[in-house]
């Protein structure tokens, strides 16, 4: 036999080659970027439509709590609901990638499982942190500013990337136990209901007391809140219940208590997929 | 491992999905440098057995080694010496052949030059330097399935399962697997195919082993296997169907056997052979000479459903969970 074969694994490396294996299944993704740029544009242009829509079209008949500006409230929501939605692209594209061939391939071979779950975040999270930049520069060019301080607003991105974090891993774990691509399309016309019952566009005090409840305790809910509290936009201080008085620690604790029930099911699941 | 080893040790193997048993105690060795098939009809197990010593599939029950690791205590060595050829290619379509192969060769932990260098190597090898950076997506199913199977090679593996690797392809798709698969063992790669052909397990492989309902029914060379089921069959229609009696007596003369059956309504006669060409030379000179005109004849290879019908007294769609009819009508090889 040639001398190839007798490469034997190097368990004393595992780490190295973990990392390592991240990083080509993360290039895999980026290569697939390269071949479809026209996706990647409309995914970041989504977004900014859904902005600029909500901004000019219907912006005129929202009223803020305090009497604010429409466009200062509406951006941090933009911006907490285009991390949550995230949660659809992460569910279909791990669904696509379960059922093609070439899965069995990578599971075939002496690279690290865990690799096909962390490119897919690492490609996720590159993914939504390049959609914030964005939004934030149309939001900038529309005239928007936030008022406290540069540190303030990246603590804001920072809890909106957590926010993304964890949606990540819900939509990992949904895509597998969804299996099939046209059960994710009910799940794409699920988080807009999900979505909207929060404070992104709305105050909750506009609405049914209960809804507005609902709409307050949405994780969603909690980073937006956080966000605009650190933008130092004013008059969004929320109608003064537990929910809106700790928008920070809400938005902290939401996405880790939705990691800490995720994170361990989808790498179960993902184990699970020999049996 | 010594290289008397045998490279796959299967024994007892069971798996069973939602209830239904799809391996039901699988006994199987394979001796390290040869080619073993795996002959069944859909739903038999051979897939099932195949993704298990590929580490795909965890056994419920009974052992499975490949060169010499055992599947569930050590997936990852029995990974770095083994290569898959699956039903489906298991290649990244959006990606070119080339991307494909460099990104597999960094995976096995080649680093990044050598997987380069591996890749070049190797889309040389299976004619397929010069697809750039066209998408496998856009590849032909020939060409896809040889890049799929350089992707099996990449490690140049000690063991290498060949799960159906022809089905769908068109014939000059399935003659260059086959030369593929030859070349193969040449290097002293041990090749472990499943198939439902009984021509191209008899093509390719040394040994085969006849698989139904998730066990192993039958095992020998294809000549011991041919011996018990009756091998190559000769089948005359003729034009007259007055004259079959008269030409029954003729073919058993050419063909040296007494087991002819006859079919009235359709003016056929079948019979065994042993000597293909004599008995096809026989059989045309002897209806020549007695003025008797066929209007075909055949030396055909016993079918699957034929080959079942021997080993198990049912054909092989009765006997299969999920089989169909269709595949066994493909493969009667005309002369």
């Amino acid at each position: 036999m040639s001398a190839a074969t007798d490469t034997t694994a190097r368990p004393a490396n595992t780490l190295y080659w973990a990392l390592a294996d991240s990083w080509t299944m993360t290039r895999r993704g980026l290569a697939h970027w390269a071949r479809r740029p026209v996706q990647v544009v409309v995914n970041l242009v989504f977004p900014v439509m859904m902005l600029l829509m909500f901004a000019y079209f219907l912006g005129g008949g929202m009223t803020v709590p305090g009497g604010g500006d429409y466009k200062e409230y509406l951006v941090p929501g933009m911006l907490a609901l285009t991390m949550a939605f995230g949660l659809e692209g992460t569910m279909l594209a791990v669904t696509t990638d379960l059922n093609k061939g070439v899965i069995d391939r990578f599971r075939s071979m002496p690279m690290a499982p865990s690799a096909v779950l962390v490119g897919r975040s690492v490609l996720d999270m590159l993914q939504s942190a390049l959609s914030l930049c964005v939004l934030i520069g149309v939001a900038l060019a529309m005239g928007w500013r936030w008022h406290d301080g540069l540190g303030d607003a990246l603590y804001a991105v920072g809890l909106l990337l957590w926010l993304r974090f964890a949606m990540l891993w819900i939509g990992i774990h949904l895509g597998m136990v969804a299996g099939r691509p046209e059960l994710v399309q009910a799940v794409q016309i699920l988080v807009w209901p999900v979505g909207f019952l929060s404070n992104a566009f709305s105050a909750p005090e506009n609405m049914p007391a209960w809804l507005g409840t609902v709409a307050e305790w949405n994780p969603m809910s909690a980073t937006a809140a956080a966000v605009r509290d650190l933008f130092g936009i004013p008059g969004a201080g929320g109608g003064g219940s537990w929910a809106a008085e700790h928008a920070r620690l809400l938005a902290v604790c939401w996405p880790l208590f939705l990691l800490a029930v995720f994170f361990p099911l989808a790498v179960g699941r993902f184990r699970r997929l020999s049996h | 491992m010594a290289d008397s080893d045998p490279a796959i040790v299967v024994e007892g193997l069971r798996k069973t999905y939602g209830g239904k048993p799809a391996l039901a105690g699988l006994d199987l060795t394979v001796p390290a440098g040869t080619v073993h098939a795996v002959l069944g009809p859909n739903g038999a197990g051979k897939t099932t057995c195949v993704r298990i010593l590929a580490t795909l599939l965890r056994p419920d029950g009974g052992r499975a080694e490949v060169a010499g690791y055992d599947v569930r205590r050590d997936p990852d060595q029995v990974r770095y010496r083994i290569g898959l050829l699956g039903q489906h290619a298991a290649v990244d379509e959006e990606l070119s052949g080339r991307q494909n192969l460099e990104m597999f060769g960094r995976l096995y932990h080649l680093g990044a030059r050598p997987a380069r260098a591996r890749a070049e190597e190797l889309l040389e090898r299976f004619g397929l330097t010069d697809t750039g950076q066209k998408a496998v997506g856009q590849y032909s199913g020939g060409m896809r399935r040889r890049l799929d199977l350089a992707a099996s090679l990449i490690m140049r593996p000690r063991v290498l399962f060949l799960d159906e690797p022809t089905t769908g392809l068109d014939p000059r798709g399935r003659t260059e697997v086959w030369n593929a698969v030859r070349s193969l063992v040449g290097g002293g790669t041990t090749v472990l195919l499943t198939t439902q052909y009984l021509e191209e397990a008899d093509q390719l492989a040394d040994r085969i082993c006849v698989v139904d309902h998730g066990r192993s029914i039958a095992e020998g060379t294809a000549d011991q296997l041919k011996a018990r089921i009756g091998g190559d069959r000769i089948e005359v229609v003729l034009r007259d169907g007055r004259q079959l009696d008269a030409a029954v007596p003729l073919v058993g003369r050419a063909t040296g056997s007494d087991a002819i059956e006859t079919d009235t309504d359709r003016r056929r006669i079948g019979a065994p052979v042993d000597d293909r060409v004599a008995a096809l030379t026989g059989t045309v000179r002897a209806l020549a000479a007695a003025g008797i005109e066929a209007e075909d004849i055949v030396l055909r290879r016993p079918t699957l459903d034929e080959v079942f019908l021997h080993l198990t007294g049912k054909s092989a769609a009765e006997g299969a969970a999920d089989g169909g009819t269709d595949h066994t009508t493909k493969e009667g090889a005309g002369v």
